[in-house]
Formats: C-alpha cells, structure tokens, sequence
C-alpha cells in the first residue's frame, strides 16, 4: 500500500495551491496550509527514500496502465534523495517568506506567493518521480509557469526585463523538448523512459548520439551550462530574495538531474557524448566563477557561483563511473542546500545594509556578528575547505576524475582544482568587502528588489532562524556525509547498471 | 515509417521562420517567432506517431502502443500535441501580458540590454576610439 505515497508530494502541493487561491484573503490560513502541505511531504519523501534504499524503487503506474502505456511514477534512490533534498530546502525557504512577509507586510502579492509557492513545489517533486519523458516536459512546464509568476511578482521594470528574458529563454528549451520528445518518439515508439532505454539498443549509433546531444542542450539551458547559462545570472537577481534562493537551490539542479537521468538511462556510456560533457564542465566551471570574480552586486556574484558549480556536477556525470556519478549526486545535494543558504543570508545582509553592492557594504562583522558566521560557514563549504560539506563532494568527484586516467578527465579535474581556488577567492572577497573594514553609512539603493525600508525594518526572527536553519542543514551533511556518500553510491550504482530501474517500471519478466 | 514530405517541408519552414523571428529585436516579433516555432515543434511530434488514420477506436483487446494496429493512426502523439498547445498558449498569452507591461513601463516594444552589455557600452564611452553608443533611457548615470 506504500505506493500509494509515490504521486503525494506532487498532488499534495497542487492540490493545497487551489485551496491557497480560494483562501487568498485569509493570510494565516495559507501561511498554515502551506507549512503543513510541505511538512507531509517532507514526511513523504523521507519514507519514499527509505523504502528505495532497502526495498528498491516504488513504481506507481498511473490510472492503471501498465508500464509503457500509462504514465509511470518512479521513486529510486536518486530520485528520492533529491525529493527529501527539495522538500527541506523548499520548507526552509518558505519559512524566510513568511518571516519577510509578515515584516514587510506586502498583502497583494503575498496572496499569489503561496499558490505559486505550492505549483513550483508539485512541478519540482514531479519531475524528480516521473518515468516518462513527455511527462517530464509538463513537469518542466509546472514548474517553470510558477517560476515566471514568482521571478517577476513585483512587476517593476527590472522584474519584467529579468523576465521577459528569462520566459523567452525558458520557452524556447521547451519548444525543442517537445522536438526532442517527438524525434525520441519517432525513433524508438515511446516515451516511456524504461522502455525507450530497451529500445534505443536498436537506434544506430549516430542517431542515437544526435538525439543524446539535443537533449543535453534541452536540459542544460534548463541547467545552465557553458554555454547555455547567460539567461541565469541576468534574470534570478532581481526576483526577491526568497524567491532567488529557491531557484537557485532547485531550478538548475532540476536540470542537472534530467541531464543525469537521460543520459546514463537512455545514452549510457557514448564516449562522444562523454567528451562533450567533460569539455563544458570545465568551460562552465572556469567562465563561471571568472564571472563571479568581476561582479559587484552580491546576487549577481552568487548567480554566477551557481553556473560555476554545475560544472562539479556534470564533471561527475562526464566520467561516467560508479564514483563519478556518486561524487556528481552528493555534490548536487550539498550544492541545493549551500546555494540556498547563501541566497537566504545575501538577503538578510542586503537587509542591514540596504544595498547588494559589495562595494558599499563594510564592517557588517561587527554591526551582526551572526550574519557574519551564518555567511562563512555556507561560504567556505562552496570552496570546498575541509571538512565541510563541499570539501567532500568535491574530493569525491576529484578522485573519481584522476582514477579515469584520460587525458580529458585530467584536464576537468585540473579546471575543477583551479575553480576551487577561484571560488575562495571570490568568498574572501565578499567577506572582505562586506564584513570588514570600516561601518558603511547605510545609504539604501533605489532599487532595492526587498521593498523594505532600511534603517526601519527589523530583520525577523523566523528570517534568521530559517538561515540558521539551512546552515546547520548544511553541517548535517557534512557530519552524516559517511553514510550520505554510501548512499550516492548505491544510486549511481543503480543509474550505471540501469537493470533496477527498467526492471522496476516494465517489471522483471520482460 | 513513411513521412509525409508536405508536412516535413513545413515543419522546416516553420522553424526557420520562427528562428528568424525569435532574432530580433522586437519583442512582438519575438512572441510570434516562439509561436511559429511552437507550431513546428508539434506538428513534427504529430508526425512522428507515422501516417494518418481512421480515428483510434478498436474493438479488439490489446492493440500495442507504438505502431497501433492496422489502418489506424497513433493516438499518443495526438495527444501528446493537445497538451503542448495548451501550455504553449498559457505562456505565450502571459508572454504577452508581460510584453505589454514592458510596453507601458519603458514606452518601447524592445528586448531591453543586458546588464552586462550596459556596462561594457559604459566602458566603450570612457574610451573614445571606438564609436559610442546612442545613450538610451535606461543608461542609468
């Protein structure tokens, strides 16, 4: 009967968004539905990884159908560790709007954040379960909907130029997903993921390499690798503050685990596809953080740290190996949680400071001393400085890439060394600029994305104590990293020999 | 699966004219152009369920889903399309609204530039050799 849990974390969350609409005057009542709908699935998705762990993946076909007629929901390993991921990260966030809100006390648009709040969640946990390529298109699309609602909720003139930017963008990867669905469904006869793995055996090799490299591009705009990735750092900054945290903790890596799941279920182990990986990983990694180094607005230095990393993540994927793979999951989940954090406490210094630009911050080390430890120790995980959260992912990914022994790999890794480096740098100069030197005047920008008055708002405790939150959410994974990374690596063992899953959906007898 | 040159001949050009117009700088002509290329992309996916048909009803049990029983045509795609022009239209309607929002707060039907691409033209000013740029509203001082 446990599988009647698999479609829960997308129906709860939609469902709760209608009954968010309805309720749109009653501020408290949504506030509490969407704390309770996204504890359940925090709740949910925590059994669902259990039961992947020691049972193998619950499938759930949908309506009755069996596997490659109706749609399939999948919960393997992967995919349940990055619904638990999502939920507790998509909680955290939630808890800093309510506390922003409640301060701020901005009734219109708080009114249409928890319903789109609640689609983005359903859109996030629905692509992470589904086992059918064209549902995973309207995943993306539930997903992306709420994101454009979100990204320009203010409606000012940043906002609509942010997003008109990035919807076309968006829309556009989506018109060629749907190509991409149409020539895999001319190809193999079906969109079932399982299935369509089964037969791709039969598609000649160049076909099978050209619809591999068209589905990287579909889902690395999505991901924003190099060099797919300029809509990124221009279009999350100017959405509020918990808005860009959630994006930049979910939305690319979303993204990042299409990437995964096509490729080593559908295009295992071509070594042209491969080599492409391995060439924009590093590209991605060294342009993004050269990006990071020359920027001044705070969010727009993150923004770019984001695309930086997800090169880790596709450097893990381009190895193809048991240990790569591993390396790429665990990095995904400490780089959801830390990206987040990071977002989550650029807010609340933009919040002392009223101002995003480093340049005329200073001496917040000493007006908040907490704001200042909440900042380093989110920071230095991003750098990769022992023995936090990134520092291990990324041994793990470096490892897994000199044991591959090519030439390529060689290369990545050395990218992947010198990003490390870079990044700290980047984190210094942040730490530098901000928290030392003399107290800077607080002059407010004119165009600050929080509406708040500086000087005047009081930073809440619910938004601190969110940040907190995510902080120790990200010691957590450093201190049970043992059994996390044990865990990654029964996944990336499951994605590498592809059986578990294919026999989960279309069932053993085939 | 035998293709039909008609329809392969205009999802070409579909596309083509949609890239064309996704180019420029207009943004009515952006919309259209992700309309036309929306249409392309669901009229190759109609297309890859193979040849039309009679509609799919069978009175027999158990016809397969990819390559459906004789004389019929694949219903998947079909319905495959319905639900991408749905979505295509919820977003190009909101694309919409947000082109004319764009319209009423800057007063142009333009993409607007870069953040990026504002601070490089700032650059290009203080370094006279190269040929400035006309100044524009939103060049912010």
């Amino acid at each position: 009967m446990i599988r009647v849990l698999v479609p829960l974390p997308v129906v709860l969350p939609l469902l709760a968004a209608g009954l968010s609409i309805a309720f749109a005057r009653h501020q408290r009542l949504q506030r509490a539905m969407s704390l309770v709908t996204l504890t359940s699935v925090l709740v949910v998705a925590c059994v669902l990884l259990h039961r992947a762990d020691t049972e193998g993946a619950t499938v759930v076909q949908l309506g009755g159908w069996a596997a490659p007629a109706g749609i399939s929901l999948v919960a393997d390993r992967l995919s349940a560790l990055l619904l638990v991921v999502s939920a507790a990260v998509l909680l955290a966030v939630l808890l800093y709007a309510i506390g922003q809100g409640v301060a701020d006390g901005r009734r219109s648009t708080l009114a249409v954040f928890h319903p789109c709040y609640l689609v983005l969640g359903a859109g996030i946990s629905m692509a992470f379960l589904t086992g059918d390529l064209f549902n995973l298109f309207v995943a993306f699309e539930v997903m992306l909907v709420a994101s454009y609602v979100l990204i320009t909720l203010d409606g000012g003139k940043a906002q609509v130029r942010a997003g008109m930017t990035y919807v076309v963008v968006s829309l556009l990867a989506s018109v060629l997903f749907v190509t991409v669905v149409g020539l895999v469904y001319a190809a193999t006869g079906t969109v079932n993921l399982a299935d369509a793995a089964v037969r791709m055996a039969d598609v000649p090799a160049g076909l099978r390499v050209a619809l591999g490299l068209t589905m990287l591009v579909v889902f690395g705009i999505k991901a924003a690798i190099f060099p797919l990735f300029s809509w990124l750092p221009d279009s999350y900054p100017t959405a509020p503050s918990p808005v860009t945290a959630v994006f930049a903790g979910l939305l690319t890596k979303v993204g990042v685990y299409a990437v995964i799941r096509t490729q080593t279920l559908l295009f295992p182990g071509e070594d042209a596809i491969g080599a492409v990986l391995l060439v924009s990983a590093a590209l991605t990694m060294v342009v993004g953080i050269l990006g990071a180094l020359v920027q001044d607005d705070l969010r727009r230095l993150l923004s770019f740290t984001i695309v930086s990393h997800i090169g880790y993540m596709l450097l893990g994927l381009g190895l193809y190996s048991v240990a790569g793979l591993a390396g790429a999951i665990l990095y995904t989940v400490h780089h959801i949680v830390v990206q987040t954090t990071l977002f989550l406490v650029a807010g609340l210094m933009e919040r002392r400071e009223g101002t995003s630009s480093i340049a005329r911050a200073g001496g917040l080390q000493r007006l908040a001393p907490l704001l200042a430890v909440l900042y380093l120790v989110p920071a230095l995980s991003l750098a990769g400085i022992p023995p936090l959260s990134g520092f291990l992912a990324k041994l793990g990914l470096l490892q897994a890439g000199l044991a591959d022994g090519s030439a390529l790999a060689a290369v990545a890794v050395a990218a992947a060394i010198l990003t490390s480096l870079l990044t700290l740098l980047v984190m210094a100069r942040v730490w530098s600029a901000v928290f030392w030197g003399p107290v800077a005047e607080v002059v407010p920008d004119s165009d600050l994305q929080d509406n708040i008055d500086v000087g005047v708002a009081r930073t809440p405790r619910l938004m601190t104590g969110s940040a907190v939150l995510a902080v120790t959410g990200g010691l957590v994974i450093t201190v049970i990293a043992g059994p996390l990374y044990a865990l990654t690596e029964r996944a990336a063992d499951d994605l590498v020999e592809r059986d578990p899953y294919v026999s989960a959906v279309l069932g053993s007898d085939r | 699966m035998s293709g039909n040159l008609t329809l392969a001949l205009l999802v070409g050009v579909l596309y083509t004219v949609g890239t064309y117009l996704l180019l420029q700088r207009t943004l009515t002509r952006v919309v259209l152009g992700l309309g036309l290329l929306g249409h392309g992309a669901n009229l190759l996916l109609l297309q890859a369920g193979g040849p039309a048909g009679e509609a799919p009803f069978s009175t027999e049990a158990g016809g397969g889903v990819a390559g459906v029983a004789g004389g019929t045509a694949d219903p998947l795609p079909q319905a495959m399309v319905l639900t991408a022009i749905v979505i295509t239209f919820g977003v190009t309607a909101f694309l919409l609204a947000l082109a004319y929002r764009s319209w009423v707060l800057t007063g142009e039907d333009e993409v607007q530039d870069d953040v990026e691409d504002r601070r490089l033209a700032r650059l290009s000013h203080e370094h006279p050799h190269e040929p400035p740029r006309a100044p524009r509203p939103e060049d912010d001082p």
